[in-house]
């Protein structure tokens, strides 16, 4: 067998959207396609791989270099989740104090230095937290980690318009980098319209909508039971519908500098496709 | 000593039309015919150019904080703003009545040490434990934080750390908004520590300080033991001296400041604002002093004589100067034989460069360009210019205290100096009171003022106007030996002083001779000379 081609991808989106939900379905998925899969949370949170772990990540990789000094095992901090999948959170400050930021890049750093990275990998899925608020956030899309972003949106205007602000970072860093926007994915609000919306939302952007993801109350029982859908019931539609998800993300060609729009065009968007304008 | 014209546009002929735009302002040739010349001051240094501007930690910590002794000052911070702050001015210090030698942190340097994970994690639990520890090992008096730029970028909340410090401890902790990258110099340190010490050390003591004339002496930071000499000279006249700000000085005497009769200011930029707001509160009256040069030195302490009217006092006062004259004179005018007629530069903050005028000039020399680092509009042209300086964005970040007038600690200026209303306004009248005018009057016909000079002017001055001596900081000193001028290091005297008074003057001018007729200077081939004798590129 051949070295792999490793694919790294960060996850952007507004606050709440479902990022972390989204991603470790996919994960779960893709995992289950047979592909090796590192799962890298971006969030203080650090609640982004709870669903393929059982439960929360014990030990963030921040809190180690804390307690332990410079002397860190990998095994510390990654750890085994469903399907095979490698998990590790980056961990961060508790709200209000120091700089969650800067704990993004040592913790990225120390992954990579500790040979994290492996070339079995087949996937490094960066789940980066809420807007890109500082240049830590925007770590995971510099210095040629991550080369393709995937925002994850819904037919809300708040929504659509951190997407349109992630752009903008993800242009600044496309032109000096080689990061590209691989889609939009649509995590349904059932908002009127949605999938017209955000199909000509992403138009818009020269991207796509890669995947609509509907809205099913099955991902939050399984949410409550700490898995992913994949793994709670992988027989239903909603699993399939993640699989799919993770097949078309698996298919891409499809990788653009995106072109941020103005407030007036989205919100003029929002008239011309959305609730807005009914 | 007549200087030609300077050619400013030849001068800045490598400089891009937007530099040229913003350092013309900065720069200005003396001409006689002119009534006072404006320049521009306190506003950002050009991006890219190498300025001998210092940061606002350097100026709250470095000058104005750190040299009280019998507080703790913690450096909030990396290693190395600590570091680089720790005893680089010759700050001296000494025990005496109220501290003794165990209560003496001069020597020390304490700092957080903030590590990756502390700037991720946030460096307050830090900072409140190393507080714990001070206090457990050394039981200061108050302890004072100050912030470097990291602490500023990660928000820790140094309020709420001091103010838990203090119910905890039952000592006073103070913290200082210093992050570096404030302002545009220096000098916003100097604001932001004026404003911390006026608001919560002086005032605060009620131990009465007895005497007939008290003064405080504003702005003298003891470099080489620069304020023993002039509290020797004061005490001997009848002064006492109830507290400096900030050379040798303690937290135990700063507060009881308020109890003077009157503010004496030496560094008028680094201080002004306490003696300000001193007057404004108290109804202290200052006097700007200089006790930098033997002829500046006998004005000011006529000028305090004049302040106190008192008969007695001015008799005192000439005789000390005859006495003190008469016992330097010899030594002076063996040393002016070896400066006299020679020129020098003075860089150095934001009144030395002033201050030192009148001591060469003692000695026979003159200062051809002078500049200062972090000073304002008012220390070039004089108070008066203080209303027409407009503040912009840089100098609105730096917190103004609102101060008014104490209901019980408030007396008239008048009452303070001890003499009638209509004496104390003669007074006011003669303009020696809260006045200062600046560098501009005393500047030679011809010579250059320059703000915020950089290394490509100091450079183009020194081929322009050959100097025989460079007064400057740490920056330029070496790029002057290069040259093959000699050089001293002013924030520090290199390893000498004291130079205040009369004795300090005759070491400085021992300094200068020896400088000045070091042949060592006149073999020096320039390195970037020397690329073409070896053959080099």
């Amino acid at each position: 067998m051949g070295v792999k081609h490793m694919r790294q991808i960060a996850i952007y989106g507004k606050g709440g959207i479902g990022k972390s939900t989204t991603t470790q379905n996919t994960v779960a998925a893709l995992a289950a396609l047979g592909k090796k899969v590192l799962v890298v949370g971006c969030d203080p949170k650090a609640d982004s791989t709870r669903l393929l772990l059982h439960g929360l990540c014990q030990k963030t990789v921040l809190d180690t270099l804390r307690d332990e000094g410079d002397d860190i095992d990998l095994e510390d901090v990654l750890k085994p989740g469903f399907g095979e999948t490698l998990c590790v959170e980056s961990g961060g400050p508790e709200p209000g104090v120091g700089c969650a930021g800067r704990g993004i890049i040592t913790s990225i750093n120390l992954l990579e230095s500790l040979g994290a990275y492996t070339d079995d990998l087949d996937y490094v899925f960066y789940d980066v937290l809420g807007d890109v608020v500082c240049g830590g956030f925007a770590m995971p899309i510099r210095e040629g980690k991550a080369q393709e972003i995937y925002i994850v949106a819904s037919g809300e205007l708040m929504a659509l318009y951190a997407a349109n602000n992630i752009s903008k970072g993800i242009k600044k860093y496309a032109e000096t980098g080689g990061v590209r926007l691989g889609g939009i994915i649509c995590n349904s609000r059932k908002v009127d319209n949605e999938l017209e919306l955000l199909e000509a939302f992403a138009k818009e952007l020269g991207s796509q909508l890669i995947y609509f993801v509907p809205r099913d109350n099955l991902v939050q029982r399984a949410e409550i039971n700490k898995k992913t859908v994949v793994d709670f019931d992988p027989e239903s539609n909603q699993a399939n519908e993640y699989r799919s998800l993770a097949k078309a993300i698996d298919e891409n060609k499809m990788f653009v500098i995106p072109k941020p729009m103005t407030q007036d065009r989205l919100e003029e968007l929002m008239m011309e496709h959305g609730f807005l304008g009914m | 000593m007549t200087l030609s014209k300077v050619d400013m546009d030849e001068l800045m002929a490598p400089f891009p039309d937007k530099v040229v735009r913003n350092r013309k302002k900065h720069i200005v040739q003396k001409d006689c015919t002119e009534s006072c010349q404006q320049i521009e001051a306190n506003t950002r240094t050009v991006p890219g150019i190498i300025t001998q501007r210092g940061c606002c930690y350097a100026g709250c910590k470095g000058v104005v904080v750190g040299p009280i002794k019998d507080m703790v000052t913690i450096t909030h911070g990396p290693i190395g703003c600590a570091y680089y702050s720790w005893g680089t001015r010759r700050n001296k210090i000494r025990a005496d009545d109220n501290t003794p030698a165990e209560d003496l942190y001069g020597a020390m340097c304490f700092s957080t040490d903030m590590q990756e994970s502390d700037i991720v994690f946030g460096g307050e639990k830090k900072l409140a434990k190393m507080i714990d520890e001070i206090v457990g090992i050394f039981h200061p008096r108050a302890i004072n934080i100050c912030a470097t730029c990291p602490i500023g970028l990660i928000g820790d909340d140094l309020g709420a750390v001091s103010k838990a410090a203090e119910e905890r401890h039952g000592i006073q902790v103070l913290h200082y908004d210093c992050e570096g990258y404030k302002g545009v110099s220096q000098s916003a340190g100097h604001h932001i520590a004026n404003n911390q010490i006026m608001e919560h050390i002086i005032g605060k003591g009620t131990d009465k300080v007895d005497g007939k004339y008290l003064v405080n002496f504003l702005g003298e930071y003891n470099i080489g033991g620069d304020a023993w000499e002039i509290e020797k000279l004061l005490e001997q006249i009848g002064y006492k001296i109830v507290s400096t700000l900030t050379g040798d000085s303690a937290y135990v005497n700063i507060r009881n400041m308020h109890q003077v009769h009157l503010n004496l200011v030496q560094c008028h930029r680094s201080i002004n604002y306490i003696a300000d707001m001193m007057e404004t509160k108290y109804g202290t009256p200052w006097l700007k002093v200089n006790f930098i040069g033997i002829e500046a030195t006998i004005e000011s302490l006529r000028d305090i004589a004049q302040c106190f009217g008192d008969k007695d006092l001015i008799k005192r006062t000439e005789f000390v100067i005859e006495k003190e004259l008469a016992a330097v004179t010899p030594e002076i005018e063996r040393y002016k034989k070896i400066c006299n007629g020679k020129s020098a530069f003075a860089f150095v903050g934001g009144s030395r460069s002033h201050h030192y005028q009148y001591l060469l000039r003692d000695l026979g020399m003159d200062v051809t360009v002078a500049g200062y680092e972090f000073a304002h509009r008012d220390d070039y042209e004089g108070r008066e210019v203080i209303p027409t300086i407009k503040s912009d964005a840089d100098s609105r970040n730096i917190p103004e205290l609102h101060i008014e007038a104490d209901q019980e600690m408030y007396e008239e200026p008048h009452i303070h100096l001890k003499m009638s209303k209509e004496k104390y306004d003669e007074l006011v009248a003669s303009g020696k009171l809260g006045n200062y005018e600046g560098m501009y009057p005393d500047m030679v016909d011809g010579g250059i003022m320059i703000d915020d000079a950089n290394h490509y002017e100091t450079e183009e001055l020194i081929e322009i106007f050959k100097p025989d001596l460079i007064f400057t900081g740490i920056k330029d000193k070496y790029i002057s030996h290069k040259m093959g001028v000699p050089s001293k290091q002013m924030h520090s005297y290199d390893y000498s002083g004291p130079y205040t008074c009369f004795r300090g003057a005759v070491t400085f001018a021992e300094d200068v001779a020896n400088a000045l007729s070091t042949p060592a200077w006149k073999m020096i081939t320039p390195p970037w000379d020397k690329a073409d004798i070896e053959g080099g590129e």
